[in-house]
């Protein structure tokens, strides 16, 4: 097996299962019976995405893991998703910013995994990249109506901002694992994503009229697994059954 | 916080090419944009849909009920409108 392709791979699958397991718990929460199917919508792309993409990874290992026992036997350290995706759900204003900020990068991210020399990765990517940009527009535009809404949503839109920026720096790093992959033309450099999140971030935080958090000190360890608080009560509540009830399905 | 009601908006799905777009609900939404959003997030998940548009509820101009018999009850006896008495080919589809 290619244990840097398998933990490159996990990396993406991990992103997608936490941050689709946030929207998941909208559920039946939403302020609208319009926005409860939207959010729901958004989860199911997510965790979507990550089924492929953990089914993928289990085959790359070659042990015999499927994507559930990756998803669902795994501690808190072992995921390596970034610990923006794992950040609470907040109000709705936070859950829309941090939806934006993740498919911001991810939309064009994926875009660009489609030339991935690894068929599986750029079939998995071309799938993704077309939910994300809905995920985009989606987002965006709730963005853009809460800064320029009320006093009050434009008070909420601007704090989740300025809280959630300082989990924008993680998405764009990259370690000796991946920078191998990048050289070999089957992983993404995210850096070169950038550019593009950072334009989509100023415009849609402008025509909010909100201001953009000046880029500071950045969080960082959810790739090493070294996570929030969050995680941990995450994972409990999306593992309980297969922990409590080993191998049961239905 | 002031809790106001979204516009209502009626929406309309196209499911396939060269059919017509066809009233399937509504939603609420603050705009016309997101009440496009609102309508494919709705009433697309299952892949009913091509084409969607919205209109707002308000734009709509309903016939009043207590008009049925006076507006619709004379074309009950004319029964030589309707194409019953002819053989419809079957190469013609949709009609």
């Amino acid at each position: 097996m290619s244990r840097p392709l398998f933990d490159y791979v996990l990396r993406l699958a991990d992103n997608a299962l936490v941050l689709g397991h946030r929207l998941s718990e909208w559920c039946g929460h939403a302020p609208v019976l319009e926005e409860d199917l939207a959010l729901a919508n958004m989860g199911l792309d997510l965790i979507g995405q990550a089924r492929s993409l953990y089914g993928y990874a289990g085959e790359v290992e070659g042990a015999g893991r499927g994507e559930d026992a990756l998803a669902y036997l795994r501690d808190a350290a072992a995921y390596r998703n970034v610990l923006l995706v794992e950040q609470p759900n907040g109000d709705f204003a936070a859950t829309m910013t941090r939806q934006l900020m993740y498919a911001a990068f991810a939309h064009p991210y994926y875009e660009a995994l489609r030339q991935s020399r690894d068929g599986t990765l750029a079939a998995i990517a071309a799938k993704s990249a077309k939910e994300l940009a809905y995920h985009v527009r989606h987002a965006a535009e709730w963005v853009i109506r809460l800064g320029d809404g009320t006093a009050d949503s434009r008070r909420r839109a601007q704090d989740a901002l300025d809280e959630l920026w300082p989990y924008t720096g993680e998405l764009f790093e990259a370690d000796d694992v991946e920078r191998a992959l990048i050289a070999a033309g089957i992983a993404i450099d995210p850096e070169t994503v950038r550019p593009t999140w950072q334009r989509t971030m100023e415009d849609i935080v402008a025509e909010a009229t909100l201001i953009l958090p000046p880029t500071g000190w950045m969080q960082s360890g959810g790739r090493t697994g070294r996570h929030s608080e969050h995680l941990g009560h995450i994972l409990s509540e999306l593992q309980f059954l297969q922990r409590a009830y080993p191998g049961a399905t239905w | 916080m002031s809790e106001k009601t979204w516009p209502l908006w009626e929406v309309f799905i196209r499911t396939r090419n060269g059919m017509a777009h066809r009233h399937v609900g509504s939603v609420h939404a603050v705009d016309a944009e997101m009440a496009l959003q609102n309508a494919r997030d709705v009433y697309t998940r299952r892949g009913e849909g091509l084409s969607v548009w919205v209109v707002p509820s308000t734009a709509i101009t309903a016939s009043d009920p207590d008009d049925k018999d006076m507006l619709f009850e004379p074309t009950a006896t004319k029964i030589y409108r309707h194409p019953t008495f002819y053989e419809i080919p079957d190469e013609v589809g949709h009609m």
